[in-house]
């Protein structure tokens, strides 16, 4: 990948708005505007940035509970997400998701899932569908390390294998299924390596380095592509932050914590623009400003939107044309 | 009008569907090469193709949830599980995903999902192949729950299922599967959610579904050597329920016998008597009373089974005693 300075700001922007726009949440939670489960993506940021960009506007994305970063690039749009955890109508889910179940049609993004793991038969579903009607698409199914434990993983990845479906595989191995180290839970903690059990191609990626994401993906998209085969994606990532805000994060040392945020994807990328000589020709104040100016108005949107009246409680459980 | 069986009606349903629609296609284990569980689809994969009609591994939860996802993206998958106590494993998908997606999605994403199912006791199978769970099913808003009874059901269902723009359950008792009875395919079909008069009376209404309808209309039949009058209803469909249908019967015989294949307790029969007290309380001129399954996990040996089932000779006790007491 060439990286130009149009590029480079973008990528550094991208990663700097899903941060922002989180430690925001984090101030809102605390003042009860937001409630609920609120799982932060601080400190995973380059995964979801490197993702998106290998991604057309043709192609499905199904993503778990910690999705703001994934949904935020995707374009669904930071009013519609903050009016969703605030829970008024304007919200991407009409307020019925909250956090956890962002959804949003024109940019294809299915969710947003608080089952671990059940998201992934739905893309192979929706990968199906696509192979069935000739559609030149991939599904990409976004999932944590705790996913790998569940029967689902494995027999999604069955089934992508044999009937050789257009999905990519996307673990965000962040070392912990919620409060429990990977070690304590999967005897082979290379995930990758499972992947490979299925005849998947399948590929162990830095995620805290967003151009080896940005690659690493770009090429599983152009193999699928061409294949109709999925691709796996381990990407070694890190969350700075506990697993929701009701984690008082007592299973790991604060040491190890430190040295992971000392190798985060701010301070990662920032190394690398250095190096090219790049980091000079960003301005940064200008950056910072433009994202708190995306922030305030999603804040601002969300405080003034309004509620979903009372006496549409019970619609959208059926379809409009069938409810009687 | 020709006579058919009821698994001869749900394979030209899909055979119809199919035909018809190139997004219909048919999913599950053993629905492919080896022709059905219940020889259901038998012959469509030499019609159709293995592009159609996908043989699935062992995978309940996930081939169910593929369903969801072929559905969310333009498809009208039919995903069949061979029987309803295997559904058990998708229960996540049905329940966490086809039934709440519309939902959480504040209406961006239906699910045109058709699940059809085995269901209900009766063949020595034991405990893990005999159940009737559509009761549970029932619970769940976003789901829609059909159980064919007729031959003509089993057909028009398919077909009003693949319509339907959210999640229908179809819960096909595998003892009716070699059942015969008259098929009309130009016949226009009730809607989701009509229950059928299946016999007028004017004594006791009796509310059943699925193969206890055939329970019923025998009971029926010695009940009017009795001199008792009773009118035998099938639901249909189980969400929704047909309040009105059920009402105006209560109203005409003032008493009601409900046949439910699920257990007592927290079951269907349960939810029926509560909207009868809700709804047609002073029609009543004597306690409702029900008949269900024993509350035990179905035996093997059949005299335990037939025992523990609803039977058409319990069903003339419930409503003797009903009629009796007024």
């Amino acid at each position: 990948m060439n990286l130009t300075i149009e590029k480079a700001k973008e990528f550094y922007s991208k990663m700097l708005l899903i941060r922002r726009f989180e430690e925001k949440c984090i101030e809102l939670y605390s003042a009860q505007k937001i409630r609920g489960f609120l799982h932060l993506y601080i400190g995973e940021e380059a995964v979801a940035v490197g993702l998106m960009d290998a991604l057309s506007e043709d192609d499905a994305i199904l993503a778990t509970y910690r999705e703001h970063g994934h949904a935020l690039i995707r374009g669904v749009g930071a009013k519609s997400i903050m009016a969703e955890m605030y829970g008024k109508v304007d919200g991407c889910s009409r307020g019925r998701g909250g956090s956890m179940h962002l959804f949003d049609a024109k940019s294809r993004f299915y969710g947003g899932s608080a089952i671990v793991g059940g998201g992934l038969p739905l893309a192979v579903g929706m990968a199906l569908a696509d192979k069935m009607q000739n559609r030149k698409r991939v599904t990409v199914a976004i999932f944590g390390d705790g996913a790998v434990a569940e029967g689902e993983f494995h027999e999604s990845l069955n089934l992508a294998a044999l009937w050789e479906l257009p999905i990519l595989f996307v673990c965000e191995n962040n070392r912990y299924a919620m409060g429990t180290a990977l070690q304590y839970t999967e005897s082979q903690t290379d995930i990758y390596k499972k992947a490979e059990s299925y005849n998947i191609h399948a590929k162990q990626v830095d995620g805290m380095d967003v151009i080896e994401i940005a690659k690493a993906a770009a090429r599983a998209v152009e193999d699928i592509k061409d294949s109709s085969k999925p691709v796996f994606l381990e990407c070694l990532t890190y969350r700075f932050r506990a697993h929701s805000m009701f984690d008082a994060e007592l299973y790991r040392e604060k040491e190890e914590v430190k040295e992971w945020k000392e190798k985060g994807p701010l301070v990662v990328f920032e190394q690398k623009l250095k190096e090219l000589g790049l980091w000079s020709e960003l301005d940064i104040e200008a950056i910072e400003a433009e994202i708190k100016d995306t922030i305030d108005d999603a804040v601002t949107f969300a405080e003034n939107s309004e509620l979903e009246p009372l006496e549409d409680l019970e619609k959208f459980v059926y379809s409009e044309v069938s409810n009687g | 009008m020709a006579e058919t069986t009821y698994r001869e009606a749900v394979r030209a349903a899909i055979d119809d569907a199919m035909s018809a629609d190139e997004r219909v296609f048919l999913m599950g284990e053993d629905v492919g090469h080896y022709g059905g569980c219940y020889a259901v689809s038998m012959g469509l994969l030499e019609k159709f193709g293995e592009q159609r009609i996908i043989d699935t591994p062992l995978s309940e939860s996930t081939f169910t949830g593929a369903g969801i996802g072929a559905a969310l993206n333009g498809m009208r998958p039919i995903v069949e599980i061979m029987t309803v106590n295997f559904s058990l494993l998708a229960l996540d998908q049905i329940m966490n995903n086809a039934a709440t997606l519309l939902h959480m999605s504040g209406g961006q994403f239906n699910v045109p999902l058709v699940i059809r199912m085995a269901t209900g006791g009766g063949k020595q199978l034991g405990a893990q192949h005999s159940h009737s769970l559509e009761g549970w099913f029932a619970h769940i808003p976003g789901l829609k729950i059909l159980t064919p009874a007729t031959v003509q059901d089993a057909y028009d269902m398919v077909g009003l299922a693949l319509q339907d723009p959210d999640p229908v359950l179809i819960f096909e008792n595998a003892l009716l599967y070699n059942a015969k009875g008259e098929l009309d395919l130009d016949a226009i079909p009730l809607e989701i959610g009509k229950a059928k008069v299946e016999k007028e009376g004017k004594d006791v209404t009796i509310l059943t579904y699925g193969i206890s309808v055939f329970k019923a209309l025998e009971a029926a039949e010695s009940l009017a050597k009795e001199g008792i009058d009773a009118e035998v209803i099938d639901l249909r469909s189980l969400r929704p329920l047909d309040d009105e249908t059920i009402m105006a019967s209560i109203a005409k015989t003032h008493k009601v016998v409900i046949v439910d294949e699920g257990w007592k307790s927290g079951s269907l029969s349960a939810e029926i008597m509560a909207r009868i007290n809700e709804q047609a309380f002073y029609e009543l001129d004597a306690p409702m009373s029900r008949v269900c399954t024993a509350e035990v996990p179905l035996p093997y040996a059949k005299h335990l089974e037939d025992a523990a089932l609803p039977q058409a000779d319990k069903i003339v006790e419930a409503a003797i005693k009903t009629v009796g007491v007024s």
